[in-house]
């Protein structure tokens, strides 16, 4: 009936990834931060960078909430460690930029998506990246790229209308 | 009776008019630039709580500032059905503002001022009421606000104030060629007396009402610039989680905190009335801590039933007479002699309201004994007497800030404050004297209670010869939230709690013989509203069995409606306007099936015609909705739109899989895998159609949700000939069918 995306991720272990204070590339500026570096990603840049723009939903990859880009692909923030986020380019709602981000976040204010918002970082996010990697996605490749992010508004027949409004915006 | 002469006299400067010398004292004179600045502190308030009939209060709600903003004070908590724009839009009409230098902010927490009309002396969001009970109040803020702006300029440019028009945001004297912004006449206006009297515009006039305004919210929340009480940052703050009794009615009976302790970041643990709390540096040491924690729980007054014995208690009851909730007639001897007897039964269970963000909030108390909070707060009276309550200090100490909520559908609206509640018990029994912020989790969300109640119905009615209802008999089994809680007085009348059973005992079907009974039962499960109540479950066994009821009369489930309907314009007026807007009639291909619903809550009629495709192997979709709705003068057309697209596809997740059950009381859900949301792939296509109304607005937050599940459930009938009862859906049921 519905299915969770799951992703995965493949890359190289970062020498530094159990120094005592790992710097971390969030929006292009470097974050020492003093935390774990086991501690969830998200936590770290909620809590310690202060980037609030990136929510808490369900700590377990369940609702999307936290996603989050990193080195340009989507991910959830909540199930990647600070440690395997070193010397990689984290990217979050406050920092994401380009012409698809502008197209995505100009169409889901035009035809005013949001409800409660809460989710919307997550869906945003998650938009930018099915629309860099597929600039003209069907119905069916819209399912695929968003059903795990849970929107409790219902805002999904917008959500749906504003990625094929950007789409076309990005012509 | 004042006239207009008299009103125009009272429109003086403020210096000669010694009772209002507070409002300039305040904020608006300090800052010496604002029309009508708030300066609601305690020391200023009205002798009552307003009412609808007390002299327009600009002061409360309006700010216009030199920059030519206009700030209107948003005195209910939005979190997401979009009030924050649509109380902006009544009083950017009035004002003749232009939608680009208006502005909102949520008001302090003052019951007062700022109390729900329609609650009573409490400032509070629930029952759909934002904009129905602000709608006179701010047209009347709004007209007040603009007749000040035109003294100003009147007595300026020295010219008459008849003469003077504002449109768009300029105020124009058209002889003398004038014209100015708000801003430059907002320190002037500032002094002028509020008029007691004011006409709002004719609706011939309105530019905003009925049109598309962008909602205010839309950049925040698409930036992540919208700061929720979950994003609060305070200078040294802590975060606290606490754990709940695993069974609802459970105590702490011992704890050991030493493994929690080791953990680094943990600041803290100690048992408050509502569990025991971890308090840590941060948000993830908060929740490693808790893990480590060991508490033993006292179970022997807990809830130890499972979900079947429960249920079954309930159908026991539902066989029996209960409180009479509703009489007409003589509905057994009706049933007797019918000539056919139609029967159903449905069951709802406990259901989660799972907002987004989860439930949290800020406190910090002060040297000076002041105590700050920041909430997503729904009931800011109630909320504000808690905290005062708990840390022994008077309400005015309290100073409550309202945030933008992730969402809520009833859940932030508790009678006992709960998890506010919580926070103020651990700021008192906390050591550290530092800001604490108190998360719950997911897993302390969905397992937290506060659910709507599970409910059986059973429901017998009878039709006659020609195939009219003869008589209609119902029996509603299930929790109330409300005795107990402040609102019985409001809502209990002779023993039945209204909300238990609103949307059967007033169904609105021309039936003869008519009883509805309720069993009122009682368990240590927490309960609450559930976006749109007793309806969640009211619509569901009225409007099957009804469609029922036409299958056995042998007629179109349309026209059977509109037959019991004569006396109700505007259910017939919503269900003709869906049925022609989806084509209602026209014949479905094999597998798909087409239902409707109609259902009034909030004052608000809402009918829905539902498409449905069944597949033999199981495979179940909605396909489209097509909703018709009357609620009154459409104040933000698209803001409804949105409000019945995510209202239907709310109560379309819930009937589609969701349920909080209990096993020896355990609750068996704990994240969205257990309890499995909405998706975009199950998300139908929904139109929304709005009957044009002159009526005051009335409810949309919820009005919604109730029909959805039955249009549906009867579009599953329509295709497949199997009738569904229950919510969730057994759809494995259909397979084969």
């Amino acid at each position: 009936m519905f299915r969770v995306k799951s992703f995965s991720f493949e890359y190289a272990m970062p020498q530094d990834k159990d120094s005592a204070m790992p710097t971390l590339s969030i929006n292009n500026r470097p974050f020492d931060l003093d935390v774990d570096p086991a501690m969830p990603l998200l936590w770290a840049i909620r809590d310690h960078a202060g980037l609030t723009g990136t929510k808490y939903g369900c700590g377990a990859a369940l609702c999307g909430a936290c996603t989050v880009h990193l080195d340009g692909e989507p991910v959830r923030a909540c199930q990647i460690q600070v440690r395997d986020a070193i010397g990689r380019k984290v990217t979050t709602i406050e920092g994401v930029e380009g012409k698809v981000a502008a197209a995505v976040q100009g169409a889901w204010q035009s035809l005013d998506v949001v409800q409660c918002g809460y989710c919307q970082s997550g869906q945003i996010m998650t938009a930018i990246g099915l629309l860099s990697q597929n600039p003209k996605p069907t119905d069916a490749d819209i399912n695929n790229a968003m059903d795990a992010i849970v929107c409790r508004c219902a805002t999904y027949v917008r959500i749906r209308a504003a990625i094929h409004e950007a789409a076309k915006n990005l012509g | 009776m004042l006239t207009k002469r008299m009103l125009k006299k009272a429109i003086l400067p403020i210096d000669a008019t010694a009772s209002r010398r507070q409002f300039l004292k305040g904020s608006a004179a300090a800052a010496g630039a604002l029309v009508v600045a708030t300066t609601i502190d305690f020391g200023d308030k009205p002798a009552h709580a307003l009412t609808v009939q007390d002299p327009p209060q600009p002061n409360a709600f309006i700010k216009i500032a030199p920059d030519n903003t206009v700030t209107v004070l948003i005195k209910h908590l939005d979190m997401g059905q979009g009030n924050t724009t649509g109380l902006t839009t009544i009083v950017a009409e009035e004002l003749d503002a232009d939608w680009s230098q208006m502005r909102s902010e949520f008001a302090p927490s003052n019951p007062l001022l700022y109390n729900n009309l329609l609650m009573g002396p409490i400032q509070g969001t629930g029952g759909s009421t934002a904009i129905a009970n602000s709608w006179e109040q701010l047209r009347r803020a709004g007209a007040a606000a603009r007749m000040m702006l035109i003294a100003a300029a009147a007595d300026s440019w020295g010219v008459a104030e008849k003469e003077i028009t504002i449109a768009k945001g300029v105020i124009t004297h058209a002889r003398s060629g004038k014209s100015a912004t708000f801003g430059e006449f907002a320190a002037k206006a500032a002094k002028v007396m509020p008029p007691v009297i004011v006409e709002p515009k004719d609706p011939k006039d309105w530019v905003h009402i009925g049109k598309r305004v962008p909602r205010l919210d839309s950049v925040g929340k698409t930036t992540g610039a919208t700061v929720y009480s979950m994003d609060i940052k305070r200078p040294g703050m802590l975060t606290a989680m606490v754990e709940h009794s695993p069974r609802f009615g459970g105590k702490v009976k011992s704890f050991d905190a030493s493994a929690a302790k080791a953990v680094a970041g943990v600041v803290d643990v100690f048992q408050i009335p509502q569990g025991v709390a971890v308090l840590a540096k941060d948000t993830w040491s908060a929740m490693k801590g808790r893990a480590a924690l060991r508490v033993e729980w006292d179970d022997s007054a807990a809830e130890q039933r499972s979900t079947d014995a429960i249920f079954a208690e309930y159908r026991k009851l539902a066989a029996t007479p209960g409180l009479p909730a509703a009489r007409r007639g003589d509905a057994e001897a009706a049933l007797k002699s019918a000539a056919k007897v139609v029967e159903g039964e449905f069951a709802f269970p406990y259901l989660a309201h799972a907002p987004m963000e989860p439930l949290n909030a800020v406190i910090e108390v002060k040297d000076d004994g002041s105590v700050e909070v920041w909430a997503g707060a729904q009931f800011q009276t109630v909320e504000t007497a808690t905290i005062a309550w708990v840390l022994g200090v008077l309400p005015t100490k309290v100073k409550l800030n309202t945030l933008w909520a992730g969402g809520s559908f009833g859940r932030r609206a508790t009678p006992n404050a709960d998890y506010i509640g919580e926070l103020a018990e651990i700021a008192k029994t906390s050591k550290a004297k530092a800001p604490i912020h108190l998360v719950w989790s997911r897993e302390d969300d969905l397992k937290g209670g506060r659910y709507r109640p599970m409910f059986v119905h059973s429901v017998r009615a009878g039709l006659d010869a020609e195939g009219k209802i003869v008589g209609w008999q119902q029996r509603l089994v299930g929790q109330s939230f409300i005795f107990g809680s402040p609102f019985e007085m409001m809502i209990v009348k002779n023993g039945i709690d209204e909300t238990a059973v609103e949307g059967a005992a007033d169904l609105p079907y021309a039936i003869p013989n008519f009883a509805v009974d309720w069993h009122h039962v009682k368990s240590p499960v927490t309960t609450l509203w559930w976006r749109s109540v007793g309806h969640t479950h009211t619509a569901q066994a009225a409007e099957v069995m009804i469609d029922q009821l036409a299958h056995e009369a042998g007629k179109d489930p349309l026209a059977f409606r509109l037959d019991l309907l004569k006396e109700h314009p505007r259910h017939t007026a919503v269900l003709k306007l869906a049925a022609e807007k989806a084509s209602y009639g026209e014949s479905q291909p094999k597998g798909r099936g087409r239902g409707i619903a109609v259902h009034e809550s909030f004052n608000t009629v809402v009918a829905m015609v539902a498409d449905v495709t069944v597949g033999a192997d199981g495979g179940f979709k909605v396909d489209k909705i097509v909703a018709a709705v009357d609620c009154g003068v459409a104040v933000n057309p698209d803001v409804i739109r949105a409000q019945v697209e995510g209202g239907a596809g709310y109560g379309l997740g819930a009937a589609l899989r969701n349920q909080i059950t209990l096993s020896n009381g355990l609750v068996e859900q704990a994240n969205f895998d257990g309890y499995q949301p909405l998706r975009i792939s199950d998300m139908p296509e929904v139109e929304v159609h709005i009957v044009p109304s002159m009526q005051a607005p009335s409810g949309i937050g919820e009005p919604g949700v109730p029909p959805v599940a039955p249009a549906v459930t009867n579009a599953i009938f329509n295709a497949t000939g199997k009738r569904l009862y229950s919510l969730p859906w057994q759809l494995e049921t259909l397979r084969g069918v």
